[in-house]
C-alpha cells in the first residue's frame, strides 16, 4: 500500500495576501494585485505592470546574519516556511534532522541579487562583489537555506522546471515521503521584479504590455495579450498522513492524491501538446474519473495559443464545460514557481470553505467551451480539484489535490 | 602624520556591513578574544569581511588570515601590521 501524503502546514506570501487568513479573504472576493511597478522605475520598459508583494521588510522577520546573504525570494521563502512549520504545529528539532527534507521549485533563482552583484562587478570591480554571491543567485537556495534554518538534513533538491516545477516538487516531495521520509517542506517562491529579472522575463515575449490593470492578464478572454508576472508563491509541510495522524497533526488542509507530467513534442511536429495526458495521468495515479473533479485551477497562460491548448485539453479530458475552471492567479500575476503552490493551497481552501474563488477581469471567449467561473465566486461542494502548471519549453504538470473530510 | 589605523571598532562595523549580526551575541561586548565562530561568523562571513577590509583600507590580506589569526584581536593586530607606517609593512 502506498502512503498518503497531506498537507499539514501551509506559508504563503502573494501580492493580494501574506499569510494564509489574509491570502483567502483577499482570494475568495476576487481582489486584484496588479499595479504599476513601484519596485522600480519601469517608464523605459515595454511591460510596467506586475503582481508586486508590498510592504514586505526581511528585517521584520529574519534574523541579521541572514539578510546580507539572501534574495528576495529567498526571504520570502524563509518566512513563509517558518508560518508553514508554525501552522503544522511541528518545531525543528520535534522530528531528526535525517527524516525531513526540503524540495523546492525555482524559475529564476535570486536575480535581484546577482543583479546588486554584477553591478558593483562592472562599476567599482571584482573585490566589490558579496562572497554571497557564491550562492544566492543559485536555484537550490531556497532548498538550501529553508534547510539550514529549520535543521532539515534529508532528502533536499530544487526542480527547475519554471511554472510546472511548483507541482514537480510537490511530487517529488511526495515520492520521498514515501520512500520513508517523515516530513518534507516543498513548494516554491519566485522574486524577481527588478531591471534584470524584468529583461529576462520579457524575453519570452509572452509579458502582456497593457497598461491598463484591469485588461493585462485575461487568459480565455478574447483580448487575452499575454500575462502580467507577479512575485511569491507558497511553502507546504508535507508529511505521510498515518505519521501525521499519530502525532496528533490538528489541520490537515488535504492530501496530494495524484500526479501527473509530460513534455510536448518537438514544435512543428503537428503531434499534440502533452497536456492532455498530463491531466490523464494524474488522474489515473489519484485513481479518480473525470467526473470525481470538482474544480480545474488553470494554468491560464493568458495567451491565445496556449489558452487554446488547454481549453482543448480540458474539454477532450472532462467534456464540453464539464467542470467549473478557474484561474486565480489573474488577481496576482503569474508567480513561476510560485504559482502552482499557491494553487495547491488555493484548492484546499476552496474545499474547505465550498467556494470557488472567481477568475477576475476575464469574459470568456465564446472559442473556449469551458465552464469559466469569471466575476463572482461560486459555491460547490468540492471533493477533488485539479490543478495544471504549464512551464515554458514545453512542461506539463497535472496534480490532483483531495480534501479532507470535515 | 597621523597613520591610519584598523580598530576593534572598524571590524566591528564591517562585519555588520557585510554578513549582518547573530542577535544571540552582543558584539558591544568585550568580544577580542572570542573566536569569530562563536560570534557566528562562518567561513564565507570571514571572507566577505577580508574583502572588505582589503577594499577599504587599501591593503591585501592572506587567504589563511582567519585561521591565523581567530580571534579580533588577533585580526586587529594582524590587519594593522599590513598598513603603511606599521613596523612590518
Amino acid at each position: 500500500m502506498t502512503a498518503r501524503v497531506v498537507i499539514t502546514g501551509i506559508g504563503i506570501a502573494t501580492p493580494n495576501g501574506f499569510g494564509v487568513e489574509d491570502y483567502w479573504a483577499a482570494t475568495r472576493v476576487g481582489k486584484s494585485a496588479i499595479g504599476r511597478i513601484t519596485r522600480f522605475d519601469p517608464t523605459q520598459y515595454p511591460a510596467r505592470l506586475a503582481g508586486e508583494i508590498r510592504g514586505f521588510d526581511a528585517r521584520d522577520h529574519l534574523p541579521g546574519r541572514l539578510i546580507p546573504q539572501t534574495d528576495r525570494m529567498t526571504q520570502l521563502a524563509l518566512v513563509a516556511t517558518d508560518s508553514a512549520f508554525e501552522d503544522a504545529g511541528v518545531k525543528p528539532g520535534d522530528i531528526p534532522e535525517y527524516e525531513m527534507g526540503v524540495v523546492t521549485a525555482s524559475t529564476a533563482g535570486g536575480f535581484e541579487f546577482g543583479q546588486n552583484e554584477l553591478q558593483a562587478l562592472w562599476s567599482r570591480g571584482s573585490q566589490h562583489v558579496s562572497a554571497y554571491q557564491s550562492f544566492a543567485w543559485f536555484y537550490a537556495v531556497n532548498s538550501g537555506q529553508i534547510s539550514i534554518r529549520n535543521g532539515m538534513r534529508g532528502h533536499s533538491a530544487v526542480v527547475v522546471s519554471d511554472q510546472a516545477g511548483g507541482l514537480d516538487a510537490i511530487a517529488q516531495a511526495r515520492r520521498q515521503i514515501r520512500k520513508g521520509s517523515k516530513l518534507i517542506c516543498s513548494g516554491g517562491v519566485d522574486a524577481s521584479i527588478c531591471p534584470w529579472g524584468w529583461v529576462a522575463q520579457l524575453a519570452n515575449g509572452r509579458v502582456s504590455t497593457s497598461e491598463n490593470t484591469e485588461r493585462a492578464y485575461l487568459p480565455f478572454d478574447a483580448d487575452a495579450s499575454g500575462y502580467v508576472p507577479g512575485e511569491g508563491g507558497a511553502l507546504l509541510i508535507l508529511e505521510d498522513a498515518e505519521a501525521a495522524r499519530q502525532r496528533g497533526a490538528e489541520n490537515v488542509y488535504g492530501e496530494i492524491a495524484g500526479y501527473g507530467s509530460t513534455f510536448d513534442p518537438r514544435p512543428g511536429s503537428g503531434r499534440e501538446p502533452g497536456l492532455r495526458r498530463a491531466i490523464e495521468l494524474a488522474l489515473a495515479d489519484a485513481d479518480a474519473e473525470p467526473s470525481d473533479i470538482g474544480v480545474v485551477f488553470a494554468d491560464a497562460a493568458g495567451t491565445p495559443e496556449l489558452d487554446r491548448v488547454e481549453a482543448e485539453a480540458l474539454i477532450e479530458v472532462f467534456g464540453a464545460a464539464g467542470v467549473p475552471v478557474t484561474a486565480p492567479k489573474t488577481m496576482t500575476g503569474r508567480l513561476y514557481s510560485g504559482a502552482a503552490p499557491v494553487d495547491v493551497v488555493t484548492a484546499v481552501l476552496a474545499m474547505r470553505e465550498g467556494l470557488i474563488p472567481p477568475t477576475v477581469n476575464v469574459s470568456l471567449s465564446p472559442e473556449y467551451d469551458i465552464d469559466l467561473v469569471t466575476a463572482q465566486p461560486r459555491t460547490a461542494h468540492v471533493r477533488n480539484a485539479l490543478v495544471v502548471a504549464r512551464g515554458y519549453g514545453g512542461f506539463n504538470s497535472a496534480m490532483v489535490v483531495r480534501g479532507t473530510d470535515r | 602624520m597621523s597613520q591610519p589605523e584598523f580598530t576593534v571598532e572598524d571590524l566591528k562595523r564591517i562585519l555588520v556591513e557585510g554578513a549582518g549580526a547573530d542577535e544571540g551575541v552582543d558584539l558591544d561586548s568585550d568580544i577580542l578574544d572570542t573566536g569569530f565562530e562563536s560570534l557566528g561568523y562562518e567561513s564565507l562571513a570571514l571572507l566577505e569581511t577580508a574583502g572588505r577590509i582589503e577594499r577599504e583600507f587599501g591593503i591585501t590580506l592572506d587567504d589563511e588570515v582567519f585561521i591565523d589569526n581567530p580571534t579580533p584581536r588577533e585580526l586587529v593586530a594582524a590587519v594593522n601590521a599590513k598598513l603603511p607606517g606599521s613596523v612590518a609593512a
